[in-house]
């Protein structure tokens, strides 16, 4: 590789590399009715992909089969050459159980909408408990990773503090803190700004922007926020209708998009 | 019936006040059986086999919709006699299992609002940060689902106690038992009664008191913002 490294070649390398998520033909229902209708798609390690669509096209969905939290209907989940929601038996793939899961899962972390901090515990607590107890690292070990994570979003002054005594902003920032803190190799970001005052969506924001510069961690990212999808994302892609719409570059599928329902969807937010 | 004597008072006192011993073990030992049978109702109604739950639910709503009394009756008079599985209890044992399993149905829809209680994101963050079930349980789920139920736990220690006379029925010799006899013999009920319902006041009114301040310390404690904002669904 030639010693001047600019962004579009990281990228190439990365596009070159085994994906680190591959969905394969991936369908899921709730009841009778079908949210996702049959989803491929492969993430790159170190890429950045936001998902975008009208509300109810099964972005959420998505990314939560991914952490475990929704079974798939049908069709194949790998997540660093394993598969996730089955293992083999007998040379036959049958469905996961939870000990096969908790092995794949724990290359994937999550950031959710509404937080879910641990309110009984401090922050550092929120932060150590996983790292701890999954991990099994020493506590000494685990707390400094934790208090090095917490400054580095920002909060080393609040960590003895319990979540009810932190804003809306602080809080998201203590989740992704307690989420990086395990290392994962693919995060997801479930349109975590959209509970937030408006006035604080800036500070998460950045910390994410922050995240994201660092590189080698894969991140999806479910989010209304375009101008940022523009910036950070290598990718994007649209959703609508339990399918994936369009995608590619951000400059492509934002500044320049081709399906129609796209157009309108963005048109709608530029206004 | 003649008018208040204090020399029948205090002539019935040491008498009935003898069986406060029995009063207050069985009223512990019905409520430790109800708190561990409440558990085993809990955990059974969780497991995730529609007929299993069905016929658990069924049990539950059977056992509570049966008055205690009856209960109390068929296991002491109607079970030695049932073929096979008949056994003879004493009136005691009797008693445990009577109320101890009529007031465990109560006391497991207490375990299950606190579980209940527990906001669905904790779960699923518990997922995410690939905590073992019994991990979610013992660090996430159950230090939040426990202090809210200490105030109504303590509501059904105080709800037993006034109901375990009932047990004087089938001849467990409490207070009431007592009283009862010392009226019989002497023709007097008024202050032996008097007397029963005197232990019964001392006892469970300080208890009342004991369980609201728990109750205001468990609120604060827990933070009842935290639980007001959760029910509002908004995030913590
Ligand atoms: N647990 C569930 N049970 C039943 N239906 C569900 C469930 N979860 C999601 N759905 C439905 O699946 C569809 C896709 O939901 P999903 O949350 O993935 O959409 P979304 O793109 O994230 O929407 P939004 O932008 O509003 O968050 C919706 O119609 C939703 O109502
Ligand atoms: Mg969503």
């Amino acid at each position: 590789m030639a010693e001047v490294e600019t962004a579009s070649t990281q990228y190439t390398a990365a596009n070159n590399a085994e994906p680190i998520v591959k969905y394969l033909d991936v369908h899921k229902s709730f009841g009778d009715v079908e949210v996702l209708k049959g989803i491929n798609l492969e993430i790159k390690p170190a890429e950045k992909v936001a998902v975008i669509g009208p509300s109810g096209s099964g972005k959420t969905t998505i990314i939560r089969m991914l952490m475990t939290l929704e079974k798939p209907t049908s069709g194949k989940i790998i997540v660093d050459g394993n598969y996730l929601w089955h293992m083999e038996k007998d040379g036959k793939l049958v469905p996961a159980n939870e000990k096969h899961l908790r092995e794949v899962r724990g290359d994937i972390g999550m950031v959710f909408q509404h937080f879910n901090l641990f309110p009984h515990m401090t922050i550092l607590e929120n932060c150590m408990t996983a790292p701890i107890h999954v991990k099994k690292e020493d506590k000494q070990t685990a707390k400094q990773r934790s208090i090095e994570m917490l400054e580095k979003v920002g909060l080393g002054d609040k960590i003895d503090n319990y979540p009810s005594q932190l804003s809306g902003g602080q809080k998201q920032r203590v989740a992704m803190a307690r989420a990086l803190v395990m290392r994962p190799k693919v995060m997801l970001f479930d349109e975590v700004t959209s509970a937030l005052d408006p006035e604080l969506v800036g500070e998460v924001l950045e910390v994410i922007r922050d995240i994201a510069k660092e590189g080698e961690m894969a991140m999806v990212l479910v989010t209304h926020e375009m101008d940022f999808a523009l910036d950070i994302a290598d990718r994007v892609l649209f959703l609508d209708k339990g399918v994936i719409a369009e995608q590619g570059p951000p400059s492509e599928v934002i500044e320049n998009p081709k399906n129609e329902r796209l157009q309108n969807f963005l048109h709608r937010f530029r206004s | 019936m003649s008018n208040w004597d204090w020399e029948v008072f205090f002539d019935a006192f040491p008498m009935i006040i003898q069986g406060l011993g029995i009063t207050v073990g069985l009223t512990i030992a019905c409520y430790i059986f109800a708190l561990i049978f409440g558990f085993f109702w809990t955990v059974a109604d969780r497991i995730p086999i529609k007929p299993i739950h069905w016929v658990i639910r069924w049990i539950m709503e059977f056992i509570r919709s049966t008055p205690p009394l009856v209960q109390l009756f068929f296991i002491f008079y109607a079970w030695p006699v049932v073929p096979y599985v008949g056994v003879a209890l004493d009136p005691f044992t009797s008693a445990v299992i009577g109320l101890g399993l009529h007031y465990s149905t109560y006391i497991s829809e207490v375990y299950r609002s606190g579980i209940e209680g527990v906001a669905p994101g904790q779960w699923e963050a518990s997922t995410a940060l690939n905590l073992s079930t019994k991990q979610k349980w013992m660090k996430v789920i159950l230090p939040q689902a426990i202090p809210p139920t200490i105030p109504m736990l303590g509501n059904y220690l105080i709800i037993m106690f006034k109901e375990v006379p009932l047990a004087s029925t089938i001849g467990v010799v409490g207070i009431l038992h007592l009283a009862n006899d010392y009226g019989a013999q002497y023709w007097r009920y008024l202050e032996p009664l008097t007397i029963v319902a005197i232990l019964f006041l001392v006892l469970s009114y300080p208890s009342a008191i004991l369980i609201n301040k728990l109750e205001k310390k468990m609120n604060q404690r827990f933070n009842k913002k935290d639980v007001l904002e959760e029910t509002k669904g908004a995030a913590i």
